[in-house]
């Protein structure tokens, strides 16, 4: 059977002023029809150019390398004319920023109708606000905002019509972006809940973007955490925030406390220094700098992703070799208070 | 209460809008910050949380009721004003926006040391101990650069470091971490947490994120729609919510310590059009559950607006016809109605 997605040794160059950048380190993963998987990491660790990339919407001269196969067809060297078919009706894309990505001008009816012209020409007017009826409703919003500018609307209302817009034609496939980050409690819970019952509804595979490994965790069948541009940990999703297997999975997990959780309570925890700087990795595992736990071989020997043993699942893969040798990736003594120092770099 | 550091009396904050229409931003609140009390003031966007904030910084007036510092009011004059921000200090959301680009780190931490007339031989070394007391360590290395060669959460450390120099008994932090990555945001709130065991540095921390306030926070106060609608010690309010919207609010947290993800429909209503009755009335679960119907007030939470609650930290409460006549336990729906175990 074909993967929805396949993505096989992704690897993404961006070049630049300052020479090589590379954002994105060998990525693989696949996704079937009706799966979510979430991808969490900080700024700077590649999470975003990777979800860039499914659309092929980097920059020209942006080096992408490897395998991306959509239904089996390569999104990379595809012809533009088929790229164009497969966005919007193929694959869609929720961005972070409503207020930025929706055209201020016009009204949301007719934005959202503009990906179903230009994907149905033949389709008449009626048919196609119709359909943006449609949308709108399946969105939660009454037909009569599509008269709406978006200024008219709330922060969550245009969140909203932005996810109407990725729906528009139909996708197999959407990449939310920190789609609900944004957003307050509440209004973050409404749309979670509205991809959740469009996923099982329709089938269509997610890929959820976001820094927020709580929410993921929540939301998603599968999680991979990333960390400067690889992925780090992979896994069921909730078993990763409550049971993590890699120190940064760890830390990102612990920055989103559970309310109720005793050893979160005033205790505020973090992970002290910076990301690395892409253009200049440390040696080893890229995360040892910063690691709670990392041994001398850390700093010489590149780990890779290869499958631990975490609990309640067989899924669960870290490129750490204090997990790969069954050890804790907690530090041993009661958790030492965090550190605010920040290295100069 | 004289032992309290800033105190909000029936505060009311109204706002003129297009058309003749008021809208009320803070519509009645008492709310007293001790010394060394970190409080988290929490509430969705609209609420009123921000304008609260600002009114108790004066940098809004407010339209009736008072606000007190020390035990006495909030002065007039710029003059003295300015005396009163020396103790009180903000610190906002989005530090590459607090932040002049143009400006070295040492311009931004001793601005408000020169604002202030501090001005002097002992500028440098305020500014080198307000650098090392926000966590910028070693401070010298930092003196001369500028916000763009900064991290996010070094940029936020340099907002917080301008606050430290002036020595505040008080900091009002709104969102201070909103904009920060995932562990960054930690290393922010325990620096909170040490500038308060360290230095008795108390807070007023705005945020609509409750993790927040568990990790932090002595005491919680969550607003909806211009009104404090519950307020209590951080454990009792998000472990035991009374009020139907704390607990809504709470639900819809992954692992969640109560029960059920309770979705709100809708949005916080316009400021301009409170509700009548009680102001959650039109979005509340037992309202459109008929839980306030059969319980016989459902005539009540759509007619009869609550008393403000009161100030008085030690008291757990919580602005709501429902749990006023059954206690907590009959919220939560989990236990037999409990005559007046909260009054």
């Amino acid at each position: 059977m074909t993967s929805l997605l396949d993505i096989q040794d992704l690897t993404i160059t961006y070049r630049g002023a300052r020479g090589h950048v590379p954002a994105v380190r060998g990525v693989s993963f696949s996704l079937q029809a009706g799966e979510t998987i979430g991808i969490a990491g900080e700024s700077g660790s590649g999470k975003s150019t990777l979800g860039m990339s499914l659309l092929r919407l980097l920059p020209k001269e942006t080096k992408v390398e490897g395998e991306l196969l959509f239904n089996g067809e390569d999104i990379l060297t595809m012809k533009f004319g088929r790229l164009r078919a497969v966005r919007w009706s193929g694959a869609s894309m929720i961005f972070q920023g409503a207020m930025h990505a929706l055209n201020p001008v016009h009204r949301i009816g007719q934005q959202i109708a503009e990906p179903i012209e230009v994907h149905n020409p033949s389709m008449g007017a009626k048919a196609v606000s119709s359909r943006v009826t449609e949308l709108l409703d399946q969105v939660g919003l009454p037909a009569w905002r599509a008269e709406n500018y978006p200024h008219e609307l709330s922060g969550g209302q245009r969140q909203r019509v932005m996810i109407a817009m990725a729906l528009a034609c139909d996708p197999e496939l959407i990449i939310a972006d920190e789609a609900t980050t944004a957003l307050d409690v509440m209004v973050q819970a409404q749309v979670l809940q509205l991809l959740r019952d469009l996923v099982a509804e329709r089938q269509m595979g997610l890929i959820m973007i976001s820094h927020d490994l709580s929410v993921l965790a929540d939301m998603c069948d599968r999680v991979a955490v990333m960390y400067a541009g690889q992925i780090v940990e992979v896994g069921q999703g909730h078993a990763m925030f409550t049971a993590p297997r890699h120190p940064y999975g760890a830390a990102l997990g612990s920055a989103f406390p559970v309310i109720g959780d005793p050893e979160a309570r005033r205790n505020p925890r973090g992970l002290a220094g910076d990301p690395p700087v892409p253009t200049d990795l440390p040696s080893g595992c890229p995360f040892h700098p910063r690691c709670p736990v990392a041994r001398d071989d850390c700093s010489t020997t590149v780990p890779e992703l290869l499958p631990v043993k975490a609990p309640d699942e067989d899924l669960r893969r870290s490129a750490c070799l204090v997990a790969q040798d069954g050890q804790s990736i907690r530090p041993s003594s009661p958790v030492p208070p965090t550190s605010t120092q920040e290295p100069v770099t | 209460m004289n032992d309290q550091l800033l105190s909000a009396r029936d505060l009311k904050v109204s706002f003129d809008l297009p058309g003749g229409r008021q809208a009320q931003a803070v519509a009645g609140v008492n709310l007293d910050i001790a010394p060394g009390e970190i409080v988290a003031l929490a509430g969705e966007s609209g609420c009123g949380k921000s304008t609260l904030a600002r009114t108790m910084l004066a940098l809004e007036d407010a339209t009736d009721g008072s606000i007190t510092f020390g035990g006495k009011s909030l002065p007039k004059s710029t003059k003295k004003l300015r005396a009163f921000r020396k103790q009180v200090q903000l610190v906002l959301q989005d530090p590459t926006g607090a932040l002049n680009p143009r400006h070295t780190v040492y311009d931004a931490v001793a601005e408000g040391l020169r604002i202030h007339g501090i001005e002097g031989s002992n500028e440098y070394d305020q500014v080198i101990s307000a650098l090392s007391q926000a966590g910028l360590r070693p401070p010298e290395q930092y003196l001369n650069r500028y916000p763009y060669e900064l991290s996010g959460g070094q940029r936020q450390r340099v907002v917080i470091a301008g606050a430290l120099a002036l020595d505040p008994q008080l900091i009002i932090a709104d969102e201070p971490v909103a904009s920060l990555d995932a562990s960054v945001r930690g290393e922010i709130l325990a620096l909170f947490q040490r500038l308060r065991d360290d230095f008795g540095l108390g807070a007023l921390v705005v945020t609509h994120d409750l993790g927040l306030a568990w990790n932090i926070a002595d005491r919680i106060a969550v607003m909806y729609l211009g009104r404090i609608v519950e307020q209590g010690p951080v454990e009792q309010v998000l472990l035991d919510p009374q009020h139907p919207y704390t607990r809504a609010l709470v639900s819809v947290l992954p692992d969640s310590p109560v029960g059920d993800p309770q979705v709100l429909t809708g949005e916080a209503p316009d400021a301009s059009q409170i509700p009548s009755g009680c102001r959650f009335h039109p979005r509340c679960p037992l309202v459109a559950s008929g839980k306030a119907a059969e319980a016989g007030i459902e005539e009540k939470c759509r007619t009869q607006d609550l008393a403000v609650l009161d100030a008085d930290p030690r008291n757990w409460q919580s602005a709501c016809h429902y749990s006023a006549q059954f206690g907590r336990d009959e919220v939560r729906g989990t236990a037999e109605p409990v005559a007046d175990s909260l009054g």
